[in-house]
């Protein structure tokens, strides 16, 4: 008698048996935890890889304190849950110099999450990194490998990639060198919401509809999840209406474009995901910067 | 798409999702997972085509289509059209060059399975690619462009995609459309395909005519187009190819341990992925290599314990005895273990710039084991066009070569024919951290270079001497049929009778356990002879009169062990049949299977048999009956002392 798995259990049998490579061959590792959804499945699945032991290595959260208020209340109670360390990251040059969304454009991401995510690594010395990042999300992403190696100086090489046959993940490094991982490669946005309904994880209440207090930005839809922080950047008190909004993905919100919805439950997300005719990634400020090679221009230079 | 033909189905039932999202959930929630590789070049429509199944499936959204036709507009190769190539070529240097250097994987799903397609480079300088796609897949998908037919490229990828172990093959003759839809033409490919095909070994394959520009047979079969075809369109085949990770539980029980789950003294897990087989609580184990056994006590998850386990998922078992067990051990089904060992015949794909340097250490990664190894001088390299072997000192970037491989200690390994799982493995160059090859083990081979001999005080003398006899090896050679087995059989039971102490090795049941990796090609026949000599060696020392059963066609193998015994100890026995009497007898029906075709390398039909010169005794069975044979033997060999 056989019994046929489904995709979902194939999945999370991957990225586990991936995750117990990473824990077998790695000196330090750390999970790249942004509290988004794609987080919170890899966190899951790291408590089922390890269970009855809790996940063997931190969550690092790489902090521009521009995310929403929802993001830092649930990333404590995450990692608490998982009986896990959490290291919060801040660019102190960063900081110092106010870098911010409005005015310093892709110098934001650039300073706090690329330079960041960098000194992080640095710092503790991490040689892995895992990271939630998916092949479907992007063209770039669709190339690279599930061990991603990057050199002293955190840059991504596409042209000189290892090659990765069957289950076999050569994790050997040179000095300097250190590798991001990803666990849930193969993984598609309908795969990670079955997955979080089949599983029941907790997810920032952000991805589902409410009514939130909004306001466009060069003609995006935006949320002020602080407004008196942004009246401060802008000059200008944002012209807020209350709109029921939710987000397909989590980032800084001032970057983060929101989704007119009224989608409240697990299925109600999934089915507007279904009928969407944008992808998810489409909200986001980042991908269209440098023409279309924007994402792999970012990861040469050392973004997750 | 204004072009969409209309056929071309949507996967996503929508009327379902916008009306029932919970039934739509409930029934999307359990898919299957398929994992197939498209080879192809540019030229074949490959991108086309997966543009089309991403399209299709609705994997492609509106800001994606809006980028890609402003792409298109800039350095499509399609005119006006939109060029799906440039969706899925993602690195800007193949954007730009317009060809794809790398691996790209895919997605789609439809209401049956979800699909996860290795698309690959079509070129020879990046067959590494496409071996690192094929490892992980299903099936393939082979693409050909109809105007051109059988291609130097289409026999490459085929063979590779064979090499690699992948069994259901599908020969998607592209670009229809530019033909006509002409059945003569798709009918003459296939012909010319199943010529190639059969010659190297692949035994079938699914062969569908298609347009991936205009989507003809690739959702709905027949297309308006194609009236005259009658199989399946692409999708639904690939919705009903067997997973081979569903067939791999009908195996034994096999998991490399990845990790040992240690939280507190009272509990220790080993947590692997389970590559064979079933397991459940109370099963016996073996762990390889030590050998120590024990039984399953829980298989632990966060959910839970589990009643059973099967081949794909990712567990943490424990066992009942305090065993040793780290990572890199196996935990296998007791009575059914893998084997283990040093030296293999190995099939070696180079993928580094530096070639390969034999006797030079690499780290050898095979499951979750990792050893120093030597890759020897390759015995030929195979030209991926033409099959051809050639000679070679070494192997270069992508070339493909049969050769010795040595580990500094032992491994736990299955044929990769067996086992992909323990039978495939990757090389490390030492200095870079590169992973410079990938490899499949054949089998174990057997030196003595570095074995030395452990004296023994009692001697083959001594053990003879308390059985009264002197040892011997009876050696029955002759055809398939001739009667060896029926009167080695007689002879011992004579010897028996008085009072001698023998064994019976027959040609049959060796196969199933000490030689049951090996077939009847030449070379394992040679094998399976060397083997069967040793085993008659080892029980002379013992003291046995050893009676053999085996056709052993070759003189030179008998000379072999003829050659590893004393002199006068190795007598044979030539049973002397004409060929027409044995296959006139046919007592298991092999001489028909093998005159129909259906039994390949069969002594005396398409394989040879070199009758023994001079044997020590000949019987001939057309004129003795069994019994007066055996007889006639016993009374050759008098006295036994």
């Amino acid at each position: 008698m056989t019994r046929i798995l489904t995709h979902l259990e194939r999945l999370e049998a991957e990225a586990i048996h991936i995750m117990r490579e990473v824990m077998a061959e790695a000196q330090k590792p750390v999970m790249m935890y942004s509290v988004g959804k794609d987080s919170a499945v890899l966190l899951h699945l790291a408590k089922k890889a390890f269970y009855p032991s809790p996940p063997p290595f931190p969550l690092l959260h790489v902090d521009t304190t521009w995310k929403f208020k929802d993001m830092y209340a649930l990333r404590e109670k995450a990692a608490q849950d998982a009986g896990m360390e959490l290291i919060i990251h801040q660019n102190a040059e960063a900081k110092e110099r106010g870098i911010n969304p409005f005015d310093h454009g892709p110098l934001h991401t650039d300073m706090w999450k690329t330079e960041g995510l960098k000194q992080a690594l640095d710092l503790y010395s991490f040689d892995v990194a895992f990271g939630g990042a998916r092949r479907d999300e992007e063209k770039s992403r669709a190339k690279e490998r599930v061990f991603s190696f990057r050199t002293a100086s955190h840059g991504w090489d596409p042209k000189n990639q290892r090659p990765e046959l069957w289950n076999l993940y050569n994790a050997k490094k040179s000095k300097g060198e250190s590798i991001r991982v990803f666990p849930i490669s193969n993984w598609t946005e309908l795969d990670i919401w079955q997955y979080i309904m089949a599983e029941n994880i907790e997810i920032v209440p952000l991805y589902f509809a409410a009514p939130r207090p909004t306001y466009i930005h060069e003609g995006g839809l935006f949320m002020a999840d602080d407004p008196e922080r942004l009246e401060q950047v802008i000059g200008t008190k944002p012209d807020i209406t209350t709109r029921s909004v939710r987000f397909r993905t989590l980032g800084c919100f001032p970057l983060t474009g929101a989704v007119e919805s009224n989608a409240s439950t697990l299925s109600e997300v999934v089915q507007e995901m279904l009928l969407t005719t944008t992808s998810e990634r489409q909200g986001r400020v980042i991908d269209k910067d440098e023409g279309g090679a924007g994402m792999e221009k970012k990861k040469q230079e050392g973004y997750f | 798409m204004t072009e969409k033909t209309g056929q071309a189905s949507s996967y996503k039932t929508e009327a379902l999702i916008s009306d029932d999202i919970e039934t739509y959930l409930a029934q999307h929630q359990n898919k299957e997972l398929l994992r197939f590789i498209t080879c192809g070049s540019v030229d074949d429509g490959k991108s086309t085509l997966i543009g089309r199944l991403l399209f299709d499936s609705k994997m492609i959204f509106e800001d994606q289509l809006a980028a890609l036709e402003a792409d298109s507009k800039k350095s499509g190769t399609q005119g006006q059209e939109i060029d799906f190539a440039l969706l899925v070529d993602g690195l800007a240097a193949e954007r730009e060059q317009g060809i794809t250097i790398d691996v790209a994987y895919r997605f789609f799903a439809t209401e049956k399975r979800k699909f996860i397609v290795a698309d690959t480079p079509g070129h020879e300088q990046y067959t590494r690619n496409m071996v690192t796609g094929a490892s992980t897949a299903d099936a393939a998908v082979i693409l050909v462009d109809a105007r051109k037919g059988i291609l130097v490229q289409t026999r490459r990828h085929s063979y590779l995609a064979h090499l690699l172990g992948i069994k259901n093959l599908i020969l998607a003759v592209n670009k229809m459309d530019l033909i006509d839809f002409s059945q003569e033409i798709f009918d003459n490919i296939v012909e010319d395909y199943r010529k190639f095909a059969n010659g190297i070994g692949i035994e079938s394959f699914t062969a569908i005519p298609i347009s991936g520009f205009r989507g003809d047979n690739i959702t709905e079969a027949p297309s308006a187009n194609t009236p005259w075809y009658d199989g399946p369109a692409l999708i639904a085949h690939l919705e009903n190819i067997p997973i081979a990770a569903t067939a791999a539980q009908e195996k034994s029980f096999r998991m490399p341990v990845q990790w040992v789950n240690r939280p507190n003294l009272d509990f220790r897990g080993f947590s692997g992925l389970v590559s064979r087989g079933t397991i459940k609580p109370g099963d016996p184990v073996r762990i390889v290599p030590s050998g120590k056994s024990s039984a399953v006590k829980n298989i632990v998850t966060m959910d839970g314990m589990l009643d059973e386990a099967v081949a794909g998922q990712s567990i943490t078992i424990t066992l009942e005895d305090e065993v040793d067990c780290s990572r890199g051990d196996v935990i296998a089904t007791a009575g059914d273990p893998p084997e283990v060992s040093d030296q293999f015949e190995s099939t070696i794909v180079w993928m580094s710039d530096e070639a390969l340097k034999p006797g030079r250490g690499y780290w050898l990664k095979l499951a979750t084991q990792t050893v120093s190894a030597t890759v020897h001088e390759p015995k030929y390299e195979i030209n991926v066009n033409t099959m051809e072997h050639l000679a070679a000192k070494t192997l270069e970037l992508n070339a493909i070569g049969v050769a010795e491989v040595h580990t500094d200690k032992p491994i736990v390994f299955e044929a990769y024919s067996e086992s992909p799982e323990l039978g495939g493995f990757i090389l490390v160059d030492k200095i870079t951290n590169a992973t410079v090859a990938a490899g499949m083990l054949h089998f174990s081979l057997r030196r003595a270079d570095n074995v030395h001999w452990q004296p023994t005080t009692i001697a083959r003398e001594d053990h003879a001497f308390l059985k009264n006899q002197t040892p011997r090896v009876l050696w029955f050679t002759g055809l398939s049929g001739s009667g060896k087995s029926t009167i080695a059989n007689e002879v011992e039971k004579s010897l028996n009778l008085m009072n001698r102490h023998t064994f019976l090795l027959d040609g049959d049941n060796v196969r199933h356990g000490l030689n049951k990796d090996l077939g009847f090609t030449e070379a394992d026949r040679i094998e399976n002879i060397r083997r069967v000599g040793e085993v008659a060696k080892l029980m002379t020392d013992a003291g046995l009169i050893v009676l053999t059963a085996f056709i052993s066609p070759f003189r030179a193998e008998r000379q072999m062990v003829r050659e590893m015994l004393p002199d006068a100890e190795f007598i044979e026995i030539f049973v002397d049949t004409p060929l027409e009497v044995a296959e006139e007898r046919d007592v298991k029906g092999l001489y028909k299977k093998a005159r129909s075709g259906k039994l390949k390398n069969f002594t005396g039909i398409d394989s040879p048999y070199e009758s023994p010169e001079n044997p020590e005794i000949r019987v001939n069975t057309v004129e003795m009956t069994p019994a007066e044979a055996a007889e006639y033997i016993v009374h050759q060999i008098m006295p036994l002392k």
